[in-house]
């Protein structure tokens, strides 16, 4: 699968585009080509409205498009079925939301043990692997507390382990500092890096010029249409 | 060959499926993480699951609680029921004839002999039996002085009743002093009377040591023994009870009207066989025996009489149960909206997210079952205690009721789980939570 000239493609979009029904229909998303490659770090940004809301759940296989391609480790997503596409988000793909999404009745582990409940496997390791992932992102002190008992930016890392259990090929980010105030939003973006380093392939979206900055590469959403961000226009 | 043909194409088909299904993850839930996430879901909140439960558990309780005390209550009846009624059989002529008067009689005369007492106590199983009338005295008072006393009324009308000296066994009576007369005053129709306790009252008859005397009308009578009581035929224990004999020749008493018989206990059908044929050998058709209700028509009747009603109230506490958890189950999907939304997006399908809603409510109800059922065998030992009853049980009810509660939450658990099932993970995701 690898490329000889580079790193293999995670996400391909082929004219994907994104229609809502109704009288008249919304056209959320505009006929997109996208590539994503293995190790990419990518802010996808725009104001809201724009659209990017819309292109994460495609690209995190919570939407389908009403037209186009998307292929993710060169699976063809059009062809599965829903069980498929739920095994494909759950093993592939690592989700961060702006409101972290943690079960308030579970322990720090047991959220993050959660990850695996929808995936083919062992149980024997799960936890073995939930400790791992929130070593990874610094919290391996905290394993017992409950989310309640955590501040803002380590409820946030747990959702971060949570989403890096199992390895998967793209972390996706929404917003994921969005209820942070800066001082932990720089530890989250840090952790970003830091993962980044290690090769992962993150896919951030934002309307926050902080966090865009970070990525690697930026794309710019408006009104359904994706532009790249040529690398020295800093200004989204 | 025709046959190798189909297989490889087949084969082919397989291998490709099969490279598809390792390629592409497809999405799992174990049912051991079923159990642990429903455990879980259910644990985190106690009171909030046992409130949600409270209507289903007195559901059960009560269904649980209605069927044993029924049971309890039915055998109470029945064992009551062996001790007196069980043991007494009652042979009288047919009653069908009571329109041709002269013709009753005349049947009357015929079909049960003065010595009916005699002939059934040959029959095995027979503890005692005797025969009664009623004597007409027309209207002949009774009086224990022979004074009219003007200031005080001294005269009473009491009932006369004509017996055989055998009818004193069978209505297991008991005495309070003196003795029943026996066999030869019934012969020779001497004029004695034992009282009843009532007549004896009135009559101020208080002892027989001193050989008193009453009269109905103008005969006299000497009184032997008082009753103290009966446990069968109350009505002698207001009257004035004579032998037979002398009925007949005093008040021209023409035939009994009827055999008491104090059986042994299991004996009451096989004496209501053979008690006609040995008083009238002739036709015994002609005689009309009266059996104690069989045990089993007893039990059945009075559980069904307290089952209808109470199944009714079970069954109505059940559903508001059934209501309870689907509201609850309902305001909780509602709740945990966001919960339903990173599920999706860790990977469960929609059919994961319902499986795990009917799955709580499923051991909720199942939950309230065990509890109901525990509730409600409770309720049936505490009432019997307090009775001084034998608390019976069907062995399978407590098998069966929490199997019902069970049922109970998954059919509550239907709407809601289909619910969260339909949830935009999209807009759920949003819901902030």
């Amino acid at each position: 699968m690898a490329n000889a000239a580079g790193p293999a493609p995670v996400v391909e979009l082929e004219r994907v585009a994104r229609v809502f029904p109704g009288t008249p229909p919304v056209e959320a998303l505009k006929a997109t080509d996208l590539v994503i490659h293995e190790g990419d770090y990518i802010a996808i940004v725009g104001p809201s409205g724009s659209g990017k809301s819309t292109l994460l759940h495609i690209l995190g296989l919570l939407d389908q498009p009403s037209a186009g391609i998307y292929r993710i480790d060169g699976i063809d997503t059009q062809e599965l079925g829903e069980r498929e596409r739920a095994g494909v988000r759950s093993a592939r793909i690592g989700f961060v939301f702006q409101s972290f999404h943690l079960l308030n009745h579970r322990s720090t582990i047991e959220n993050v043990m959660l990850a695996e409940i929808y995936r083919p496997g062992s149980r024997a390791k799960r936890r073995d692997r939930a400790i791992e992932a929130l070593e990874q992102v610094g919290l391996g002190h905290r394993l017992t507390s409950f989310p309640t008992t955590l501040s803002g930016g380590e409820r946030q890392r747990v959702a971060v382990a949570r989403a890096l259990v199992g390895e998967p090929s793209l972390l996706l980010a929404d917003e994921p500092t969005g209820n942070l105030d800066s001082g932990t939003s720089a530890q989250i973006l840090d952790l970003f890096d830091d993962l980044h380093a290690e090769g992962l392939t993150l896919a951030v979206i934002t309307h926050d010029g902080d966090v865009s900055a970070r990525a690697k590469r930026q794309v710019r959403i408006r009104d359904g249409v994706v532009t790249p961000v040529t690398a020295g226009a800093e200004h989204a | 060959m025709p046959e190798p043909y189909v297989p490889p194409a087949s084969g082919v088909e397989l291998a490709e499926t099969e490279s598809i299904a390792s390629a592409v993850p497809r999405s799992h839930l174990s049912f051991r993480d079923l159990l642990s996430e429903a455990t879980v879901a259910l644990t985190a909140r106690p009171a909030r699951t046992l409130l949600t439960a409270l209507g289903t558990i007195l559901g059960v309780a009560a269904l649980v609680a209605t069927l044993g005390l029924a049971k309890t209550a039915g055998n109470q009846i029945v064992s009551r029921f062996d001790e007196l009624e069980a043991t007494s059989v009652i042979v009288r002529p047919p009653q069908d004839r009571g329109q041709d008067p002269r013709g009753q009689n005349q049947q009357q005369v015929s079909s049960i002999p003065w010595d009916a007492g005699d002939r059934l106590q040959r029959l095995n199983g027979v503890v005692a039996a005797g025969t009664k009338s009623d004597v007409s005295v027309g209207n002949a008072l009774a009086r224990s002085v022979p004074l009219i006393d003007p200031l005080g009324q001294s005269e009473f009308q009491i009932p006369v009743i004509a017996v055989s000296p055998g009818l004193f066994g069978a209505v297991r009576t008991e005495l309070a002093t003196g003795r029943v007369f026996d066999d030869g005053h019934n012969q020779r129709g001497d004029n004695v009377a034992v009282l009843g306790p009532g007549a004896a009252r009135r009559l101020n008859v208080t002892r027989v040591d001193n050989s008193p005397a009453i009269f109905i009308g103008d005969t006299t009578l000497a009184v032997v023994g008082i009753i103290e009581d009966v446990a069968r035929e109350p009505e002698l224990l207001n009257a004035i009870i004579i032998p037979d004999g002398f009925a007949r020749q005093r008040f021209a008493l023409e035939a009994p009207a009827e055999v008491q018989v104090e059986v042994q206990i299991g004996a009451a059908e096989l004496i209501g066989g053979q008690a006609a044929v040995a008083l009238s050998p002739n036709d015994p058709t002609q005689l009309r025996v009266s059996l104690p209700p069989s045990p089993r028509q007893v039990r059945s009747s009075v559980e069904s009489d307290v089952n209808a009603l109470f199944l009714v109230l079970g069954g109505v506490s059940l559903l508001v149960g059934a209501i309870g958890i689907a509201n609850v189950t309902l305001v909780s999907v509602l709740e945990r909206t966001g919960e339903i939304g990173l599920r999706r997006a860790l990977g469960a399908t929609r059919r994961h997210v319902a499986a795990q809603f009917l799955f709580e409510s499923a051991a909720l109800g199942a939950l309230a079952g065990l509890l109901g059922t525990s509730l409600g065998i409770l309720t049936v030992v505490a009432v019997s205690a307090n009775r001084e009853w034998t608390p019976v049980l069907d062995a399978w009810l407590p098998f069966v009721a929490p199997v019902i509660g069970a049922a109970i939450g998954l059919l509550a658990g239907t709407y809601p789980a289909w619910k969260a099932s339909a949830t935009e993970p999209i807009a759920a995701l949003r819901a902030t939570g």
